[in-house]
Parts: structure tokens; sequence; C-alpha cells
């Protein structure tokens, strides 16, 4: 069996979260970054399964099926806030959905 | 007897007690009913214990009740108890009597008014209050009291709230009549220091007994006492709310500023007479302040052409009257004239009150006249609570009970020339302006015409008021003639009778004296308002006159010498130390509150960049420790 060092499997992990986050930092696009969530939600995932793999315990693989499944609702949800953004602006724009604000500026 | 004692003044808290938690849920009727009839009861319980205590009059001379601890802690002690004798008796008749009366008429006064069962309410606790002021067997008890109608006092000025001027003239009477208090409550303390007890008999004794005649614990204490005395019933320095507290409404003017509550000073004294009587210095000061009280509130109210401003100044002129039998010694006298004051004044106040209220809120006397033609019923009760006001001699109360003052004020132990030179003048005066009043406003050519005629329960309370201003004299007949001592002989099982000295003049010259300035006082008003207008003119509109209208300029003089100066120091000291904190502390507040709304400005990828940078440096933290 092939074994890959833990710290090539971590680099590995933190450059997806990196590729996700500056997905999140610099797309416009609302679906893009609901995208870059995702990557960023794997990574975490892969972490745990690393860490499980390492300390030779199921309970990495056990979390990362909790985050799968919070991560199909949180799709869900976005998906569904994504639909009713666009309906309302006619656009995906996240700079100009910026209603949500206090109102003294 | 004691349970009657205890309800006198309960009956009339209850009232409030209802009128005040469930004022607005009954109608106007019920509301009348409520106010009117526990005054109602509180009278016929008075009656009742008034009977009782005459008939046992010999032997005992006065009753207590004890209801329970009112306050306790160490010595400190003050229960809610009660005491009759025959000083709060006469007090405690009067008020339920003549507030009854003017409740009954309020009821009809007050028809047409929103605040109808609030107004009752007040006039409720008002009584209360005055009944517990004259009952109370501590002086504790006696100086909750004493607020407690000043508090009512200042709630009914400022009855009519909506305008600006009705709720300043209720300042003004509450911050007057609270510096008399404070010197009073000082007053209290140093008899509570010395003899620790607050109980008034006891009190009394004990000063007896440990102070000597002019001893300067004594003379302190009882100038203290005179001060808080002098706030509440209006003499100088301190008359300067009551001519403003007219800003009420009629009745109140009646009950409370003219019949009841501004007596309380002359309860005081007369209550702790025993202190008074050792400090000699004080009880001249008291002479000479009621003399010259009288004085200037008479030539005040001859300057006046508001009706009610007139009532007043005549008001605090006749508490003079009061202040000077005080002062001289004439203790029976001075309680004597409070109570026929009240019957005529009150009828006074009430009357006016009539010809204001069908006349549409006019209150300037001469645009009024020709009244006699259009209300003969009110022309006639007027006229019999003038004549008593200006002791017309024998036929009015008034003359029986004012007689024997200027007679004292001469031929008492301490009286003397000048001080009756005083009340005779003020005897005249007080003619001059009250038949001024007659003649202007019931006399001459009708320029407003009435605009509905009183209902009968105006006016029955008129007429009984208007019976008492005539006949209430006879129970007290002076030395020369008739000899009768019904009140006095009354009186005088609380209260020292006076001392007279040998003055080598006959009472009856002195009555003759007094008579004849009554008949030149009307024929003067009768001359100078009536048949010749002219010759009152050229005084109606000069400088004289201004000065007069203006109360001789106390209000002037107490706004340069303590208003502007107290408005000047709190506009310097608008910004102190305190307010700076407080300031501070609020703009420290709207700035963190204007830093933090900046960070929500509705752009998600800012707040995506905020937690990415929270999180690198929440990291870098965790690594580099």
């Amino acid at each position: 069996m092939l074994t890959v060092p833990i710290e090539t499997m971590l680099i590995f992990a933190g450059l997806l979260f990196l590729i996700g986050l500056v997905g999140l930092l610099t797309r416009r696009n609302l679906i893009f970054m609901l995208m870059s969530i995702e990557i960023m939600f794997n990574s975490a995932g892969l972490v745990f399964i690393i860490a499980g793999r390492h300390w030779k315990q199921a309970d990495g693989q056990v979390m990362f099926i909790f985050i799968l499944a919070v991560a199909a609702v949180e799709v869900a949800i976005g998906l569904a806030l994504l639909l009713q953004v666009y309906h309302h602006y006619k656009t995906l724009d996240a700079d100009s959905v910026g209603k949500l604000k206090d109102n003294n500026q | 007897m004691e349970t009657c004692i205890a309800l006198i003044p309960l009956v009339p808290l209850l009232g409030f007690l209802i009128l005040a938690v469930a004022g607005g849920k009954f109608d106007r009727k019920t509301a009348g009913y409520i106010g009117a009839g526990s005054v109602g009861i509180s009278l016929v319980l008075a009656l009742i214990a008034g009977a009782l205590f005459l008939r046992s009059l010999p032997g005992v001379s006065s009753y207590s009740v004890s209801l329970w601890e009112w306050i306790s802690a160490g010595e400190l002690r003050a229960d809610m108890s009660f005491s009759l004798d025959s000083l709060s008796l006469v007090f405690c008749i009067v008020i339920t009597f003549v507030g009854f009366l003017i409740h009954v008429y309020s009821i009809e006064f007050m028809s047409g008014d929103e605040g109808f069962s609030r107004f009752f309410a007040y006039m409720n606790l008002f009584v209360g209050s005055m009944l517990i002021l004259v009952l109370a067997d501590n002086i504790l008890l006696l100086y909750f009291g004493w607020e407690g109608v000043g508090l009512c006092s200042y709630l009914l000025i400022g009855f009519w709230y909506k305008e600006p001027e009705n709720g300043y003239a209720a300042r003004k009477a509450f911050i007057v009549t609270r510096i008399g208090d404070t010197a009073m409550i000082i007053g209290i303390f140093i008899l509570f220091v010395n003899f620790r007890t607050f109980h008034l008999d006891e009190l009394m004794l004990q000063v007896n007994d440990k102070w000597s005649v002019g001893s300067p614990l004594a003379v302190i204490t009882a100038a203290l006492l005179l001060f808080g005395a002098l706030g509440k019933s209006a003499q100088l320095p301190l008359q300067t709310w009551l001519p403003d507290a007219m800003a009420g409404p009629s009745p109140v003017s009646a009950l409370i500023h003219a019949a009841t509550m501004v007596t309380a000073g002359v309860y005081l004294i007369a209550r702790c007479h025993v202190l008074f009587n050792l400090a000699p210095v004080v009880m001249t000061a008291i002479a000479i302040i009621g003399a010259l009280t009288l004085l200037i509130a008479g030539f005040s109210a001859l300057g006046q052409h508001d009706l009610k401003r007139i009532l007043a100044y005549s008001t605090i002129s006749q508490i003079g009257y009061m202040f000077l039998a005080l002062g001289v010694g004439a203790w029976s006298a001075a309680i004597f004239h409070f109570m026929i004051h009240a019957f005529f004044k009150a009828l006074l106040f009430l009357a006016g009150g009539v010809v204001i209220l069908v006349l549409k809120e006019e209150h300037d006397i001469f645009r009024m006249g020709g009244m006699k033609k259009e209300m003969p019923l009110i022309f006639f009760t007027f006229l019999a609570g003038s004549a008593s006001l200006s002791a017309l001699p024998l036929v009015t109360a008034g003359f029986y009970s004012k007689d024997p003052i200027l007679w004292y004020s001469f031929s008492s132990a301490t009286g003397n020339f000048w001080l009756w030179i005083a009340a005779f003048t003020g005897a005249f005066l007080t003619t001059l302006y009250t038949f001024r009043l007659v003649f202007v406003v019931f006399f001459g050519e009708t320029k407003l015409k009435p605009s509905f005629q009183p209902g009968k329960l105006m006016t029955v309370p008129l007429a009984i008021l208007a019976f008492f201003s005539i006949v209430a004299g006879f129970i007290e007949l002076p030395e020369s003639f008739g000899r009768f001592h019904l009140f006095s002989s009354l009186a005088e099982n609380t209260l020292p009778a006076v001392t007279v000295r040998e003055t080598g003049y006959p009472e009856t010259l002195f009555q003759l004296l007094s008579a004849l300035i009554v008949f030149a006082g009307i024929y003067l008003a009768y001359l100078a308002y009536y048949k010749k207008p002219s010759m009152s003119e050229s005084f109606e509109h000069g400088r004289i006159h201004r000065f007069f209208e203006s109360g001789f300029g106390f209000d002037r003089l107490y706004d340069v010498l303590l208003v502007n100066p107290l408005v000047w120091l709190s506009a310097i000291n608008r910004n102190d130390i305190f307010d700076w904190l407080n300031i501070g502390l609020a703009r420290l507040t709207v700035l963190g509150n204007r830093l933090f709304s900046l960070t929500q400005n509705g752009k998600l990828r800012w707040y995506v960049m905020s937690f990415t940078i929270g999180i690198v440096l929440i990291l870098t933290y965790m690594i580099l420790r």
C-alpha cells in the first residue's frame, strides 16, 4: 500500500482550503462563492479523514459523513436562497445584493 | 367616641382611594356623590364627636385614639394616633362643614369639566390630610398632614394643567411654602433632640418644665416653627404665593386658599402655644408680622382688578388679623376669627366663583356690573359675606370675631397703641376694598349678561354659608355688652385666656370707633365707585395703583434677590463634573455604535474578509504564544 507522509496530505488539504478561500474572496458570482465554500468544506473533511487514518480511529470518517450531510443541507438552503435572490434582483452579483446593512451608512 | 375620631380623617381618605383607583369607571353623578358623601359622613362623625365631647366637658378635656405604630426606631417613635380637644374639634367641624358645602357646590360647578373625578379625588385627599393635620397627636403626624395639604394645594392650583401659567403658579406655591416647611422640620428636629419625643402634649409639658422664658433654644425653635406657619398661612415675607394660587378652580380657592389650609399656620401656633409663650420675642414678631401683613395685603387688595385676587389679598389680610391676635396672646379670639373667616370667605369665593362662571371666565371686576339685577340671590349672599368681612357692627359675625382682635391688640398685656392703629387702619381698608368690589360688580349698569342661572347645588350652600356668616357670631359676645362667652369658654379648655392690662379706656369707645370706621369705609366706597366714579378714576390708573396691584412689588423683589441669582448660578453650573461624566459615557456609547455599525455594511465579501483576517489573527496568536 502506498504510504504518503502525513505532512504532504495536510499541505494538500491546506492548499484545497486556500483555493476555496481565495475563490470565495475574489469571485462575485454567488454560485461560484457557494462552490468555493463546498471546496473549503471538503478540505476540512479531508483533514478529518487524514487524522482518522493517522490515529487509526473511525471517528474521522464518522465526522466526514456528518460534514457531508451538513454540506448537503447547506447547499440545499444556499441554492434556494440563490434562486430567490435571482428572482428578486435578476442578478447573482454578491456586491449588488447589499441591502442587509446598518441604516446610518 | 374613639371610633368616631379615627373615622373622621379616614373616611375622606377612603373616598380619595376609591376615586383615585376607580374614578374613571364612575359616571359624574356617582363620583360626585362619593366625593361629597365621604366629607358629609366625616361631618356627621365630627358633629357626633363634638356632641359627645361637649357632654363630657368639665371632666375630660381631650380624647386620644391610637391606630397603629407608624415609625419606631430606637427612641424615635411616632404613632398613627389622633387626639381631639376643643381646639382640634373647632377645626374639625369647620373643615368638614365648610368642606362639605364646597364639595356639594363643586358637583355643579365642575360638572362641565373633564377632570371631574380627579377633582373630587384631590379634594377628598385634601380634606383627609387637613383632618390628619388638626387631629394628629404627635408633631410628626402633624407634619405629615401639613405636607399632604401642601401637595393637594399644588395639585389643585395646577388642576387645569394645560395652561402653563397654572403650572407655574402651582410650582410657586409649592416652592414658597417649602421654604417655610424646611424651617419647620428643623424646629421639629430641635424639639426631638432635646426631648426625645414627638408627642405633642408630652412635648409641651417638657418644654414648660425644662426651658425658661426667653431661653435661646425656645426662641430659636419657636421662630423656626413660626417660619413654617408663615409659609403655609401666606404671611410676610412668604405671602407671594397666595394671589397666584387663584389659578385653581374657585371651590379650591374657597376651601384651601381661604377657609382651611392657609389657617394651618394659625393652628400650629395655637397648638404649640406653650412653646410660643416661652419666647416673648417671637410673640412680638408674630404680632408685628400680622399687623404689617394685614396692612400690606389690604392696600394690595385695593389695587386689584381680578375678583379672585381681591379675595386672595383679603384672605392674607384676615389671616394677618389672626396672627396679630395670636401675637398678643388672644388665642381664642384668633381661633374664633378663623371660624367666622372660614364661613364668610368660603362664601365670598363661592359666590365670586358663580359670577365668574356665569360670565364665562371673566375675572376683571370693571368689566362686570349690575349683577344685582341679574342674580339677586348671589348678590344677597355676597353682600352677607362682604358685610361680615368688613365687620359691620352688631348684625354680622365678622364684627364679633374681629372686634375682640382690635380690642386685645390694644388692651392685652403685650398689645400696644401701634398694633391697634394698624388693625384699625386695616379695618378701614377691608371695608373699602370689600365694598369697592360690591359696588363695582353688583351695582351700576350691566356690562355682561350672565350666560345661565346657577342651580340649587350651588345656591343652597351659598345660602347656608350666608346664614352662618351672619349668625355664627352670636355665640361669643364682647365684654362690653352681652358677656356671652360660649366659644371662648370652649376654646379655653385648651388655650390659655388672654391677659388684659388696665388701659384706662373703656372697650365701648373702641367698638364705637371701629363701627364708625366701617361706615366711613362703606361711604367712601359708595362715593368713589358708585356715586362719583370720577373720584376713583385717577387712582385706578395711577402709579400708586400699579404699586398696589403688584402687591408692593414683592414678586419683583424676590425675582431680583433670589430667583435670578439662582437661575444664573444654575446656568453656570449647568455642565458640572458629574454631567461631564454622564455626557462622556453617552458620547462613548454613540461612538462605539458608529464604529461597529461601519462593519455592518451589507457586503458579503467584506464579511468573509473580516472572518479570514480574524481567523488568521487568532491562529497567529495561538502559534506564537
